[in-house]
Parts: structure tokens; sequence; C-alpha cells
């Protein structure tokens, strides 16, 4: 791109209007705002324009920033949108879902002194303005190099689709559930990811001549094996997250105990928040603990407070220090009136006569020496156990693959946890031609990372597919 | 591609995406129409008046399906998830066969859909297939209860077939109530039948039946028993001290029914399953009937909010 003279601009980082707190407890409609014309303009005068180029180091699926911010800055919007969509397929959904503090953000030069550039903020911004602007100006590629299959279709499988239909492959998705996008449209609550902005992603993948198959669980509806034998010269597994894990502490079973993925299925995808005018409940109660520390905590205990709860609680045994969630969404959180017990871990479930939860017993725990993970190991306080009087109690601890892939593919061998074996620059599994990443591969992780690895897959299925 | 191997006839099953308003899929994928598909129910019938039938229009699902799984529905845009067990599955014709039962909402809504008409959601087969875990030989007594009786159908099928001697039990509250009879005795050697008023067969529970087969000490090799919880329940009670090995099909509440969302969870033998990937059928000595019974009513207050909203709203 030819660079024209500027001078970066001296000016704090500019800020995203938000809904105000107290109304947004309220609703599920998003919380930020995005940035107007302008202010991406303003922001995007920020960047220093350096060649070191660090945040695209940073960035799981290289996207050409710098390249971006200049047209930004020039007000090419919808140019800027299409350097962006170059490597990445999904812009508006990272803009909002990624971690850019730990990414882009976080070896911005800018950052130095003060504040990074707002990296997120602006691919956001260019992700929406073109949406505005119909971008179904996408052309479809010709595709002639061969049929691949995408097993899930959330961000890992989405980003694989993406790439290999821009690189000629005709390209069929195969979906469990009934809506496009995994974790995107179960997971992520519409506060945080309105479901209109997956659908439009999606649907324009689909104008780029994806096909997509709902209702369709690979392992149980057809195998890999027949995938393959049906012709599709590539299998790509993008399964994601499985069975929720819990604590195995007493009164698990109890009514109004949730696992995070069902509480979050049941208000996201099943739209339980429009209970009865849509058909799926949900139990919340007065008071609810979220036990768990992460961006999956964060998310339950938000949508609580939205369906009513007059307090949530976020029950987590480290400190906050060590609480895995972005910042945002714990000051997000924090925001919203969340009460933090850090430090405390439950023991038990209590429920009442009728097998309801009343309470959670918890002890109060103190950081010890550092353990495998790098963090101070929680160590319980003897004798300090209490009771926190709840009626609803979500485990957010994390999940363990789905079995029925593993069961039903022979030669795809999986580790001890579960988790599908795959070449981590790859994605190739231990069965010829058939790839994976994402949850499925590394357990639990973000959104963008399932995306670089739905990336290098469809980068290594091509390489495989085009010297046979 | 359409038209090799097991794969014959993909090309005319249609997955609908039209919630989106963005294309239909053909399966093969060498084409794309316009039409919208649904799961088309080729033919109903009223068992009782609360019970229907339904031949659903599924052939992937079909060409799958297996004794004991069960498939996950939904009605409607705007409906939930709820699990069906599967009645009967025809792999020529692409069809797989689910009895229903009016209790909640969504279950009223199933039983209104007529000839012609689709489900929204039609997706299986899942959970783990009942073959593996039935005796070759000797002689089993199935019992069902209630539409219960529907699943067991195809188990004393796969029994009747290996030459098991098949003893069936069938019950309901009263004769209106009994469901496939003249199937049952098709697949059975000998069919037992049971009201709780005495209106046909014997006077009693199925279990009563089931206790005297045992207290007259011929030899049961295997009990399967389907039907409401608490009967199962009592199924178990009653092979319990004998010793007999017996498997029960637990139904649960259920969000994605593939293994994801832990919403159907039970403690057998002390232990957490997830009945939609570990089951649905279990070892009814070790199943804890008392949670499960507890956990099914958890949101009985919510499915008569959303029944008696939908009855009055008039809305479908």
């Amino acid at each position: 791109m030819a660079e024209e003279k500027f001078r970066p601009v001296k000016r704090p980082r500019v800020p995203m209007p938000e809904q105000d707190p107290r109304e947004r407890i309220g609703n599920f409609r998003e919380v930020p705002f995005g940035y107007t014309p302008e202010m991406a303009v303003q922001e995007a005068e920020r960047c220093l324009g350096c060649k070191t180029r660090e945040c695209v180091a940073g960035c799981p699926v290289e996207v050409d920033i710098p390249g971006m911010v200049a047209l930004i800055r020039q007000g090419k919007f919808i140019e800027a949108y299409r350097v962006v969509r170059q490597t990445n397929s999904l812009p508006a959904i990272c803009g909002r879902v990624c971690p850019q503090e730990e990414q882009c953000e976080v070896r911005c030069l800018l950052g130095k002194k003060g504040e990074p550039l707002a990296i997120g903020r602006l691919e956001r911004f260019v992700a929406d303005y073109a949406m505005q602007q119909g971008l179904a100006a996408i052309e479809r590629p010709a595709c002639s190099n061969g049929r691949v299959a995408i097993v899930g279709s959330g961000p890992a499988g989405l980003t694989a689709a993406g790439d290999l239909v821009k690189l000629g492959y005709q390209v069929t998705i195969f979906e469990a559930l009934h809506a496009p996008g995994g974790v995107l449209m179960y997971g992520i609550p519409e506060f945080r990811l309105p479901k209109a902005i997956v659908q439009a992603e999606v649907d324009l993948l689909l104008a780029m001549g994806v096909k997509l198959c709902l209702n369709v669980v690979v392992g149980r509806t057809i195998t890999v094996d027949e995938l393959v034998a049906e012709g599709y010269q590539a299998v790509f597994l993008g399964t994601g997250a499985g069975l929720p894990m819990f604590m195995d502490i007493p009164g698990e079973t109890l009514n109004g105990v949730y696992s995070a993925n069902e509480f979050l299925t049941r208000t996201n995808l099943m739209k339980a928040y429009l209970f009865p005018e849509h058909d799926t409940p949900i139990k919340v109660g007065r008071r609810v603990a979220v036990v768990g520390g992460g961006n999956v905590a964060m998310d339950a205990v938000r949508c609580a407070i939205r369906l009513g709860a007059e307090e949530g609680i976020i029950v987590y045994r480290r400190s906050e220090a060590e609480m895995p969630a972005r910042k945002e969404e714990i000051h997000h959180a924090a925001d919203e009136g969340v009460i933090f017990r850090t430090l405390t871990n439950p023991v038990r479930i209590v429920g009442d006569e009728r097998g309801w939860v009343k309470g959670l017993e918890c002890i109060r725990m103190e950081l010890g020496e550092p353990d495998a993970s790098g963090r101070r190991r929680p160590i319980p306080i003897p004798g300090s156990e209490f009771m926190m009087e709840v009626d609803t109690v979500v485990m957010a601890l994390g999940t363990s693959p789905n079995p029925i892939i593993h069961q039903t593919t022979p030669g795809l061998e999986a580790n001890r946890r579960g988790c599908i074996v795959a070449d981590e620059e790859t994605g190739l599994t231990t069965r010829p031609g058939v790839y994976a990443g994402g949850d499925a591969v590394t357990g639990a992780a973000t959104v963008i990372l399932a995306m670089g690895a739905g990336k290098r897959a469809a980068a290594a299925i091509h390489r495989q597919l085009q010297e046979g | 591609m359409a038209g090799t191997g097991p794969f014959e006839g993909w090309d005319t099953v249609r997955c609908p995406y039209k919630r989106f308003g963005g294309s239909v899929c053909l399966l093969t994928s060498h084409e794309m129409g316009d039409q919208i598909s649904m799961y088309r129910i080729v033919e109903r019938r009223d068992l009782t008046p609360v019970t229907k039938l339904f031949r659903v229009e599924a052939p992937l699902v079909a060409r799958k399906a297996q004794a004991g799984q069960f498939v996950i529905v939904r009605v409607r845009e705007q409906g939930e998830r709820i699990p069906l067990t599967i009645a009967a599955f025809d792999r020529e014709a692409g069809t797989i066969t689910v009895v229903v039962q009016e209790v909640g909402l969504t279950s009223a809504l199933v039983c209104r859909l007529q000839e012609g008409e689709g489900f929204f959601d039609f997706v299986g087969p899942l959970g783990r297939p009942a073959e593996p875990l039935l005796v070759g030989e000797g002689r089993v007594v199935t019992v069902g209860g209630g539409f219960g009786v529907a699943p067991v159908l195809p188990i004393a099928a796969i029994l009747r077939e290996r030459g098991v001697h098949v003893t069936s039990i069938i019950g309901a509250r009263t004769q209106d109530l009994l469901i496939l009879e003249e199937e049952m005795a098709a697949v059975s050697d000998e069919l037992l039948v049971a009201t709780d008023d005495g209106s046909r067969g014997t006077h009693g529970f199925v279990t009563d039946v089931l206790r005297r087969l045992i207290d007259e000490g011929s030899r049961i090799d295997q009990v399967i028993a389907i039907g409401p919880m608490a009967m199962m329940r009592a199924v178990a009670e009653v092979t319990r001290a004998p010793g007999i090995p017996t498997l029960v099909s637990v139904d649960p509440i259920m969000v994605d029914g593939t293994g994801m969302c832990g919403a159907c969870r039970l403690t057998v033998a002390g232990k957490v399953k997830f009945a939609c990937v570990d089951g649905p059928l279990f070892d009814a000595h070790q199943v804890d009937f008392d949670e499960q019974l507890r956990r099914g009513k958890m949101y009985a207050d919510d499915e008569k909010r959303a029944l008696h909203a939908w009855r009055c709203g008039g809305v479908t």
C-alpha cells in the first residue's frame, strides 16, 4: 500500500460508548455501542505506523493491522475491511471477543508510555461498517480444487471453511445443532456478541459458496469414514468443547445446579430470556453463585443478572489476579453489580427438603507456592467453612472433549484428557487426511486460538491436496 | 458424487437453513435449490386420545438408527429441543417412528402435527444402541409402561431375532391408554397385559405381573423396562433381590443431546453419567431414580405456565 505522509496524533485512546450498567442489567442488548466513523478515524490517527509491525506478529490469524489502520485514517473503511478479511473470515466477531490485550494490543508501541491503539475496536468498526453497507459484494470463488468436509460450525470450522472456499475448494460444513456458530451461538451471550452478527458472518460464507448442513452429528448421523468414502478429500474436525466438568462434591445433581454450558445454551441458543415467547425455560432464582473465574463464568453471571437474579456471585478459589477471564469482562461484571468471592472454594451444595438448592457451603483459601500452571496454588484454610445462601449454582469449570468422534473414528488418537491428538502446525491428526483444531484439540481456549488453528489446518489441507 | 455406496439418495436430502434467510443446502452439495424442506410426517396414528405415533421422513437418521437410540426434535422456530426415543426405523423408506404423549407444551405442539406437516428439526440417532447390552440367549422379559411400550418394541424385536424367548409385559392406567398391543404380540413369544383399573388383562401394575413370573420360578436372564420413572424404579426393586440383570432407558431433560450441556446427568453407581452419550440405557440397579424423579420436575411450573400461555393466547 502506498505510504502517504502522516504524523501520528497524540491523544488519549478514544473511548467506546457503552450502555449504562444500570440500564443494561435489564436487557440482553450489546453493551458497547462501537465507534462512529469519526471516532474510528481519531483513534486510527494515534497509530505510530512503526516498522516493526509487532501487532501483526501478536495476531493468531496475522491480520495486516497497520494496513487496516492506515485505510481507516484515510476514511477508506470498506478497503480497510477487505484488508482484514484477507486473513480473517470473521472480523465482526474477533473485534468483539478477541483478547486483544494479550495479543495485538499488548505489543503496540503506544502501550509503552500510554494506552495501546484500540485495534479490536477498529476491527469491529470496519466489520460493522461493511455489514451496514451490504458487503455481499464479496465474490464467489470458482470451486474446482476438490471437496473438504468441516465438522462443526464454530470459530475453528468457520475459519477453515472461509479460507478453503477462497482457495477454490467445495466446502461443506456439518453442524450438530439447529443453528450454525457453535460457541458463538450457544456460549457467548447476545450482549457480548449479537447473534445477528454471527448469522451475518455465516451468511457471508454461504454467499461465497460454503454449504452448511445442520442437524448432522458426525460420528452418529455420518461417520468420518463415510465422509471420506463419499469423496471428501480432507476432513477438518472443529467439534469444540464437550461435556462440562463438575467438582465431584455432594449436591451437584440437586435441582438448581447447572453447568455453565447448559445455563448459557438455554439462555443464548434457546433464548430462555424470552420465555414463554420462546419455549425453553431456565431457573434463575434470587441469588446465583457461579463457580469459576474464566470468561465463561463472567458470561454466566452476567446472564444471571439479566435474567433477574438480585445477586450474582462469582466464587473463585484463587485471587482476582489469577482469574483467567479478560480484565474487561471482569470490569463489566463488576460494573453490573456482580459480587466477587475470591479465595473461596465450594465444598458442598445443600438442598432443601424438595431437593432444590438452598445453599453453597464454601471454604476460604489462601495462596501457597506456585503450581504447574505458574499460578500460586490455593490451599484451604482449615475450619473456615461457611454457608452462602443461594438458589442457583452454575459450575463454570471447563469441559472435557466430546467423546463421540473419537469413539467412532478408527485410527483417530486422543490423549489422556480425551483431546484429539493433532500436529500443532498443521492440525493433522493420527488419521491421514483428517485434521483437527480448536477446543477439540486444546481443551477449552479462546475463539481466536480456535480460528488460528482452523486457519493453519486450511493451509495444510491446501498443501496436501495440491501436492496430492 | 451422488448415488455412490451407502449414500445413495443423499442428493434428495435437504438441510433446512430457512431461519437466517440463507441458502438451503443439499447434502451432496453438487446442487443448491431454494426449496425449504422439513422432516415430513408421512404417517400419523392416534394411539390413544393423548398418545400419537408419527412416522417421519429422516433418511439420514433412519440409515443409522438402532434400537435404544433417540432423536432430538424441535417443532417450531422458537421451540425447545426435546428427546424422543426411536420406536421403529425403516432404512429403505428412510423413516423414523416416534411415539409422543401430550404432557407439556412441546409435546402438545407435536401432537397437533398432521400428515404432510413436518418437524422443524430432527437430529440423530443419538445415544448408545441397545444391541450390545442385550443377552444373546435364554429368556428375557420386556416391560413397557404407558408410551414407554414404543421404545421397547424394537428391542424386543432384536431379542426375538436372536432366538431369545421374549415375554413382554405392557401396561397402562386403563385399557384406552394401552398402546401397540398387536405390534408387541408380534415380536413376543408371550404377551401379558396389566391395567391399573383392571379394564384389560391383569388388574394391577406391570410389576405385579413381573413379580408373579419371578415367583413362578421360571428362569429370567434379563429384564428390560421402559416407561415412567416411577415404574422403572419399581421394576428395579422387583428384580434386585433375585439379582436379575435389568436395563432401563432413562429420559431426563436434555438441551443439546449431543454431549455438550450436561443437563441430562444422572447418578449411576455413585458416579455422574450423561444420558445422551453414556446412555440412555443403564443398569437399573445402579440408577438413582429418586434423583431422576426430582430432576424431571425441575421445570414443572414453567411447563404449566407455557402451556397455559399457549392455550390462552391461541397462537401456534
